[in-house]
């Protein structure tokens, strides 16, 4: 029987799966198809989030592919389904005409419905399963536009990016196999060591990689190549954001493992500090927002680690909120300034001035102001953090408040005469990202900002909901401090950019460098993996053309030589020894010819003698008795 | 009834030399012989119903060796002939446009399916034998005769290599028929009381031989050099049934015969296995990343392939505790794996066939960009190169994911070590669709044009990529036969 669980991922699904098979032929239909669809995905997602079903269906032997919903995956279910739907609205108006509209919208019912299972599924298989669609479609949706090759490159660099942290995944669930007999989710903290550390290990790298936490985070970078909607949806509900679910879901066993937690709170503050630097450092308003999202996960990781999942989910739903309105209203600037160079932006907002609106409302709350969302949510999320941790994340939290001020300042300041002076920086970030052909005219703005307005009502909404209900309620936090520092960063920032002070100047060149280069981690990945893989595989290549089929090349080379030798030498004796006894018998024959002569009184003469000889033989032989 | 499956395309096959003259009729009734061969499986399959060997027979031929026609079925093997029927379907259609001696290529095909299906069904060690060699020969006849370029070369390079390996396997057969009492070659009788059980050296040596046929044919490193050469310059239905068919004949022993007829050497020796299937995994994999020939890469990747099929069947010889469920799921899982790569492969190496049908050229450095003249040549390229790469969704991820899952807890640093291959392939995938597909249009010099697939190409890539989807989504369809066959092969291992 169909359920509403079952329809929520089969929906999306067999959309995008239509659209992918009907090709360009349904390239006029496919938005309104896929948009229609996502409105009932929408719809289903809120009944499965009041209804919370379960559901398990026969897959492998002893392992079933089981989705449920409880009060975490209600909330990602209904985030997902709330942020896809605008961002395919704003995507029908991206597009230019002669996109392939159908490959688009096909792909991203897929990555939705991948993220769909990703967020309900029960055990590990069902979890790896859409967690590895969900790479491939963003692969594919990177490099969407392919005719470019570096677009394409990214999502190879993306998809192989985050496999390499799926192999955790696949090592995580040989291990829960091993040590449970089982691949539920639930059942992980009850796993004995050294399953569980295994296990641990593997679904932290995974979380990750996909998440973009360091080392992994340079793929986000490269990931902006796509359009602007596929960015809007990798950055906030679908991709980074599964693997802080996936922490969240898991932090009991983190937990039990003894040193997980810790990690994971670790690595999220690091990343949230380090990349928030790097965002800091960005010329460039999409490089900018991907860094903002590695860092802000970098805050659901900490909240794994230290057990506060509701906070964890919390800001997993803020953020998501606050990251897709402000990745449209960028992509907006993109497509009728043909920039999204921070210098050349200036004074955007001005002359967009609905897009400027709602970007400036993300920016102030991406920057963690009182009241809006993220403020609350990341105090939620450092909740009952130890003390370094906390100390930690106030730090990463002022990063927050500055990256997020630099992209405010920039949209809503009057354009100077620093707008020219950032003319060179502007033709340099555009060779790293050319902006395609502008394919939105500025009287479609409209469509577009209506859907970004759309996902800022979904960021006020959930909060909402998230404190009151949804999730156990957290211990009522001050936030003050937290205030205190976002207000306080934000008040430097725009005093600084009004003196027409700019970030380069306030750090050292080396550590600009750094940063707009994102700590050179695609460098070190490409000299630390890529290259030495490369070349082994190319020595390799060789060693096996070369030694292996030459050595076989050899042996039967040496086969023939042996022929060749006993052709020579005990053929030529075994030959020799025929001749000779051919010749020999060939004498015999000779000899015997010999009586033959054909004269007849001979062989009268020969009958007498061999009379002879019979006679006296018989003599002799039968004797005198 | 099976007896009819396995001689059906044999007798077809004579039927068609007669068609010498008549190149279409001689198409279509290749079309024709073996889309009832699918049929016939199809019925095979839903007739085969209970555990153990079915649908038996059994015809007394050389009583005093204990020598008979012997043949049967279990689930691997139904599974396996099916998948061979399909196969052998798909390169009929592909097949449509064959201009050289086109009676005689379909007789050739004809026959090598019917020593195909004879393999899998073969329930006695010398009609094993038989049918094993005979695809030798029939295989080299489909190189040197429908080949190109380097052909006749490759085709004898491929023929002395594997002949050898046959040879031994013949050596092993023999002793474990002689070791047995009464002499016998029958297998299911070996399988219920297995010889060479108090003779570790004798029982080592016979897995020697029995394994170094097997692995010549499966091919493990470093016995594979034949593979590379042989693709190559093979025809794609030849490449096609090459590495979709032939190479599971050595896999397929290892189940058949290697494990529950050997029983203790392969436990004793299990780890040389597992440490060979990891090496090929990874071995494989690297050599094909750094090929441009777009038909070496799918042949290296076979290696690949084939190495996960023996890291499962090392781990199911290896007993440690309560690791039967594990064992079971290693065991399905190689079997799974089998038929996957039949399907999966088999469309990578048609779809080859179409790039040198175009240009007559298999070097990656001389395309890019097809994706904008040959869409749905792409998509299809795609799609085949995802299944491969194991993407959930496609049958790979459902025979790598059981082997995984079951080899972790029993070898966990083969098994993590053997994980990169999943990543080395998807590199080397996915750098192979870019330089084709994407990015600037070029063509080899002298080439005008690239047209997209037509039907004759695209209908049987199609559907063995459909076929490997079904198995992907709605698993059950394949495990529910496979898996009961797999537990009882993890059982013979451990009696």
């Amino acid at each position: 029987m169909l359920t509403s669980s079952h329809l929520l991922i089969l929906l999306p699904l067999l959309t995008g799966a239509g659209l992918l098979l009907a090709g360009r032929r349904a390239d006029r239909l496919a938005a309104p198809v896929a948009i229609g669809a996502h409105g009932i995905v929408l719809g289903l997602a809120i009944a499965v989030a009041i209804m919370r079903p379960n559901m398990r269906a026969l897959f492998l032997a002893g392992l079933p592919f089981g989705v449920a919903v409880d009060g975490l995956s209600a909330l990602m279910v209904v985030l997902v389904a709330g942020v896809t739907l605008p961002v395919l609205v704003y995507a029908s108006a991206e597009l230019a005409g002669d996109d392939a509209r159908a490959r688009f919208f096909g792909l991203m019912s897929v990555f939705t419905a991948a993220m769909l299972t990703t967020v309900t599924a029960t055990s590990l298989l069902p979890l790896l399963m859409a967690w590895e669609v969900m790479g491939a479609c963003s692969y594919a949706l990177i490099g969407f536009w392919w005719r470019d090759g570096w677009r394409a490159r990214a999502g190879t660099t993306a998809f192989l990016t985050t496999r390499a942290g799926d192999l955790g995944l696949y090592l995580a669930a040989g291990a829960a196999f091993a040590g449970l007999g089982s691949l539920s989710l639930e059942r992980l903290a009850v796993l004995p060591s050294p399953w569980s550390h295994v296990v641990a290990a593997g679904v932290l790298a995974a979380a990750a990689g996909k998440s973009a936490q360091l080392p992994f985070s340079f793929w986000l970078s490269r990931a902006m190549a796509g359009p602007s909607s596929v960015s809007a949806l990798l950055h906030s509900a679908t991709m980074v954001a599964a693997g802080g679910y996936l922490l969240l879901r898991v932090s009991p066993l983190l937990h039990t493992t003894g040193w997980a937690g810790l990690t994971a709170a670790w690595l999220g503050a690091a990343t949230a500090i380090a990349v928030g630097a790097v965002a800091t450092l960005q010329d460039d308003l999409k490089q900018l927002a991907a860094a903002s999202t590695s860092a802000q996960l970098g805050f659901v990781f900490l909240a794994a680690g230290a057990g506060s999942v509701a906070g964890g989910a919390a800001h997993v739903v803020g953020h998501a909120a606050v990251k897709s309105l402000l990745l449209l209203g960028g992509g907006a600037f993109l497509a009728v300034l043909g920039t999204t160079d921070l210098a050349r932006l200036r004074g955007a907002g001005r002359r967009m001035p609905w897009t400027g609106a709602g970007f400036a409302v993300g920016a102030v709350t991406l920057a963690g102001t009182p009241p809006l969302a993220l403020w609350l949510t990341k105090d939620l999320a450092m909740h009952g953090a130890p003390i370094g941790l906390t100390i930690a994340s106030y730090v990463a939290a002022a990063f927050s408040a500055a990256y997020a001020g630099r992209a405010l300042v920039t949209v809503l300041v009057r354009p100077t005469r620093q707008a020219e002076h950032g003319s060179r920086s502007a033709a340099r970030s555009a060779a790293t990202l050319p902006p395609r052909s502008v394919s939105i005219s500025p009287e479609r703005t409209p469509t577009a900002m209506l859907a970004a307005l759309a996902a800022l009502v979904l960021a006020v909404l959930v909060v909402v909901p998230v404190w009151l209900d949804v999730l156990p309620p957290p211990a009522p936090v001050p936030g003050i401090l937290s205030a205190l520092v976002a207000l306080g960063v934000l008040v430097l920032v725009v005093g600084a950019a009004r003196r027409g002070m700019a970030v380069r100047e306030a750090v050292p060149d080396a550590a600009a460098k750094a940063g707009r280069r994102w700590l050179w981690l695609a460098e070190a990945a490409r000299t630390m993996i890529a290259r030495p893989v490369m070349a082994s595989a190319t020595a390799l290549a060789r060693f096996d053309d070369r030694v292996l089929a030459a050595g076989l090349r050899g042996a039967a080379q040496g086969v023939e030589g042996l022929a060749r030798v006993t052709h020579q030498a005990p053929e030529r004796a075994i030959a020799g020894t025929v001749r000779r006894g051919a010749a020999g018998v060939r004498r015999l024959g000779h000899l015997a010819r010999l009586p033959q002569t054909g004269q007849l009184h001979q062989y009268y003469a020969q009958a007498v003698v061999v009379l002879v000889v019979l006679v006296v033989a018989a003599v002799l032989l039968t004797g005198y008795g | 009834m099976l007896s009819l499956v396995v001689f059906l395309p044999a007798l077809a096959a004579l039927g068609l030399l007669t068609a010498r003259s008549r190149p279409q009729l001689a198409r279509w009734g290749f079309v024709a012989a073996t889309a009832t061969e699918v049929v016939l499986a199809a019925a095979l399959w839903l007739t085969a119903s209970g555990t153990g060997f079915r649908h038996e027979q059994r015809l007394s031929w050389i009583p005093g060796i204990g020598v008979s026609y012997h043949v049967g079925v279990d689930g691997i093997s139904l599974a396996l002939i099916a998948m061979t029927s399909v196969l052998f379907a798909a390169c009929a259609v592909y097949s449509l446009r064959q201009q050289r001696a086109p009676a005689t290529f379909a007789a050739l095909m004809l026959a090598l399916e019917t020593t195909a299906i004879g393999v899998f069904a073969a329930l006695d060690l010398i009609v094993f034998f038989l049918f094993f060699d005979l695809s030798l020969v029939l295989m080299y006849f489909v190189i040197a005769g429908w080949g190109h370029r380097d052909h006749r070369r490759a085709a004898l390079h491929f023929f002395l290599y594997t002949f050898v390996g046959s040879l031994v396997l013949l050596l092993g057969f023999i002793g474990i028929a002689i070791a047995a009492d009464p002499t016998t070659f029958d297998i299911a009788a070996l399988i219920e009381q297995p010889p060479l059980r108090d003779a570790p050296v004798a029982g080592g040596f016979v897995l020697l031989a029995v394994g170094i046929g097997l692995a010549i044919k499966t091919p493990l490193v470093p016995l594979h050099t034949w593979l590379p050469p042989a693709h190559t310059e093979a025809p794609a239905v030849g490449s096609a049934i090459l590495a979709g068919v032939l190479l599971k004949l050595g896999t397929y022993g290892f189940v058949r015969i290697a494990l529950p007829i050997l029983p203790d050497a392969w436990r004793r020796f299990a780890l040389v296995f597992v440490i060979l299937g990891v090496v090929s995994v990874l071995y494989g994999a690297l050599v094909a990343l750094a090929q441009s020939d777009v038909k070496r890469m799918i042949a290296y990747t076979s290696v690949n392939h084939m190495g996960y099929i023996l890291l499962g069947l090392g781990t199911a010889g290896m007993i440690v505790g309560n690791t039967e469920p594990a064992r079971q799921l290693a065991i399905t899982g190689a079997a799974t794996q089998m038929v996957s790569h039949g399907l999966i492969t088999g469309a990578l190496f048609l779809l080859a066939g179409v790039l040198y049908a175009r240009a007559r050229e298999y070097d990656m450095a001389s395309f890019g960009g097809l994706a904008g003249v040959a869409p749905r040549y792409a998509g299809l390229m795609a799609v085949a190169a995802f299944a491969a790469l194991g993407l959930p969704g496609f049958s790979g991820f459902i025979a790598e994911f059981h082997i995984f899952t079951g080899s972790l807890g029993v070898q966990p640093v083969a098994t993590a070590v053997a994980l990169l291959g999943v990543l080395l392939t998807a590199a080397l995938f996915l750098r192979a669709l870019h330089r084709l597909f994407l990015g600037e249009r070029l063509l080899p010099g002298g080439v005008g044009r690239f047209d997209d697939v037509a039907a004759r190409e695209l209908v049987p890539v199609a559907a063995l990529l459909a076929l490997a989807t079904v198995i992907g989504v709605l698993p059950r369809t394949l495990l529910g036969t496979l898996e009961p066959a797999a537990h009882t092969v993890a059982e013979w291992v451990t009696l």
